[in-house]
């Protein structure tokens, strides 16, 4: 159960996050609530990769010493959570700059004002 | 080196290189920027038509990354390495992708002005092409995120990089969060794939996949994040505003890019869950389709601005190409019981439909890029008697229109009749919708005509003429548009019936191509 926790966590701050999204009406915190979702997944790739006891994969063989029964961790999932970081990252600022610039034109951060697009 | 070994890969390299070699030749010399975009582009297109000759000719291609031979994809008994696999539906997307992407270059090139963010934005096409190409031709789950990804940040970057303006950071904004959320949503569903099978490789995890409920919350995971970025109602919020906002050059570029999530759809359905629980998906696609199309022209009704008109219509289209596919799936189980027929014809009616949308909205769209050029406005309230000034664009845009609302002899008509008569032996009623909505869009589109082009002349009368660069890429889509509604026998035996076959029954060979016998 314990070894769950993790998978539990992401999932809720996936969930916190898609509610933020859901429900707030400021452009900031609508990308606040996209960053949650996006370290839920993250950490959920993380926790995905977690092998207990397992020899940490920075090596190309095991070390010398350890019981060959010792699992030899995978490093995709590793790999792939910081992929995924990169990725964020570059998403987010994007994101960030837009509402910097819909800020300027528009001098409010009220996603119910500045829908000049609805419909 | 045998070039023709490498397609694939080049195919992808050659425009992600470009794209980043842009910005620092443009520093040198912008005539040298202008040649190296048109080689950037000519090579793609030439990869691509060969890649797509190789694999109609010789099934399916396999390149790994990395490995000694390109086709050394098992080195243990397993799919390590990251690999692309072009099957018959990846070569016509990269068809597809070919048109529409050397066309928007062309039209970019003359359309888009130097003082206003011109190199950045060629930049960022070349970098929303080679995402596209990457996301049709890999063969591996996690790099199709990656460049799902890649396209979303190009495509939110190239709507909204116009900041002197208003509107289009705020399409850009909305474009990027639902971008942004179907991406995660894909990644979580590879990561519980992951979890699973311990594999990324999309052959290998489709001979693993089960019915377990872990397997169906990832199928609903991908589908959410993939309709998502298809824009299907209810999800389709922000396309008209990216459409409706964007330059046209990109605005053709991003119904492409649109396609490729749907191209993400289909495979995922068809090749990664072989057609598991179908007729459940196959049911909620037809209907996304059928609601997508109606809305969407319902929308289209309303719209005064050009642009937004023509962006409702991209969007009603993506739900005729649902439709298709989606009264493919829901007869793909039943297809062993000897009732393939009709299904195999709607999903070929699908896959037609994109590559016949992908001309005629273009040339539309180009069509307002002539307009506003010419004029300054896309208000239809304004506009009017532009016949007078720019015959051949009013002649063009007819053409499309017409294109666009199924009429004979068109090509929009070709791959329409096919959806129909197949949506017609699942349920009249969705046949009698895509028939009504695509009446209503005709008299849209009819109506759109007349208030821009007929008429007496009036102030806004336009009388820059249009460059050779712009006459070329409309050219281009018009021809494609003809000629596709002259032969649609030759292109649906030929390149449309391997595409659809590939999905329908290519699964077998897709995964004995990629694991080996």
């Amino acid at each position: 159960m314990i070894g769950n926790m993790p998978f539990f966590v992401s999932m809720i701050l996936v969930g916190l996050g898609l509610w933020t999204m859901m429900t707030r009406r400021n452009l900031i915190k609508l990308a606040i609530g996209l960053v949650l979702v996006e370290s839920g997944v993250n950490l959920f790739l993380v926790s995905l990769g977690y092998v207990r006891g397992g020899v940490a994969p920075i090596y190309t063989f095991a070390p010398e010493g350890v019981p060959t029964e010792i699992p030899m961790v995978m490093p995709t999932p590793q790999a792939l959570t910081l992929t995924a970081i990169v990725i964020g990252m570059a998403t987010t600022a994007l994101l960030l700059a837009f509402v910097v610039v819909i800020y300027r034109h528009r001098g409010t951060l009220d996603a119910g004002k500045i829908r000049e697009l609805r419909g | 080196m045998n070039l023709a070994t490498h397609v694939p890969i080049l195919a992808i390299a050659v425009p992600l290189l470009g794209a980043f070699a842009l910005p620092l030749l443009a520093k040198v010399h912008r005539s040298l920027r202008d040649l190296w975009v048109l080689l950037v582009g000519a090579f793609t297109v030439a990869m691509l038509v060969l890649l797509a000759v190789q694999v109609f000719t010789g099934g399916i291609l396999v390149y790994t990354l990395g490995a000694g031979t390109p086709g050394d994809t098992v080195p243990e008994g397993f799919p390590i390495r990251i690999m692309l696999v072009v099957d018959g539906m990846g070569a016509f997307m990269g068809l597809i992708a070919a048109l529409v992407g050397i066309a928007g270059l062309a039209y970019a090139l003359q359309y888009l002005e130097e003082e206003k963010g011109k190199t950045l934005a060629l930049t960022l096409m070349l970098l929303l092409w080679a995402g596209m190409l990457g996301l049709k031709l890999t063969g591996d789950l996690f790099n199709f995120f990656v460049f799902f990804e890649i396209t979303s940040v190009a495509a939110c970057g190239l709507i909204g990089y116009r900041v002197w303006e208003s509107r289009p950071p705020e399409a850009a904004f909305k474009t990027m969060v639902m971008y942004t959320l179907g991406g995660l949503l894909i990644l979580l569903a590879v990561g519980i794939l992951y979890g699973e099978y311990g594999a990324l490789n999309l052959a290998y995890l489709s001979a693993q996949i089960g019915q377990g409920p872990l397997d169906q919350i990832a199928l609903g995971l991908l589908l959410g994040g993939l309709l998502m970025k298809a824009g299907s109602v209810p999800m389709h919020m922000w396309a008209p505003d990216a459409y409706g906002e964007a330059d046209p050059s990109t605005a053709i570029v991003l119904v492409a890019n649109t396609q490729a999530a749907l191209y993400g759809l289909f495979r995922i359905v068809f090749t990664l869950y072989g057609g598991a629980g179908s007729p459940a998906v196959g049911g909620l696609v037809t209907a996304l389709g059928a609601l997508t199309v109606i809305v969407a022209v319902l929308m289209a009704v309303l719209q005064t601005d050009l642009g937004r008109l023509i962006a409702y219509g991209a969007v009603s289209q993506i739900g005729y190409m649902l439709l298709g596919a989606g009264v493919g799936m829901a007869t793909l189980g039943a297809a062993a019981g000897g009732e393939a027929g009709f299904g195999l014809v709607a999903l070929q009616g699908g896959v037609f439909h994109m590559m016949n949308d992908a001309a005629c909205i273009g040339l539309l769209f180009l069509c307002v890029g002539a307009v506003v050029r010419a004029t300054g406005a896309r208000d239809l309230r304004a506009l009017g008697g532009l016949g007078h000034s720019l015959p051949g664009v009013s002649g063009l845009f007819l053409l499309g229109s017409l294109a666009l609302a199924g009429i004979p002899p068109l090509n929009g008509f070709a791959s329409k009749l096919m959806i129909y008569q197949a949506a017609f032996r699942l349920s009249p009623i969705l046949t009698a919708l895509a028939v009504l909505a695509s009446i209503l869009l005709l008299a849209v589109f009819v109506r759109a005509f007349q208030g821009v082009f007929l008429g007496p002349r009036r102030p806004l009368g336009g009388t820059a003429a249009v460059p050779t660069g712009m006459w070329l890429a409309m050219g281009l889509l018009a021809v494609v548009v003809v000629a596709f509604g002259l032969v649609p026998d030759l292109m649906v035996r030929h390149v449309v019936a391997p595409a659809a076959e590939a999905l329908w029954t290519g699964r077998e060979a897709y995964l004995v191509a990629v694991l080996g016998g």
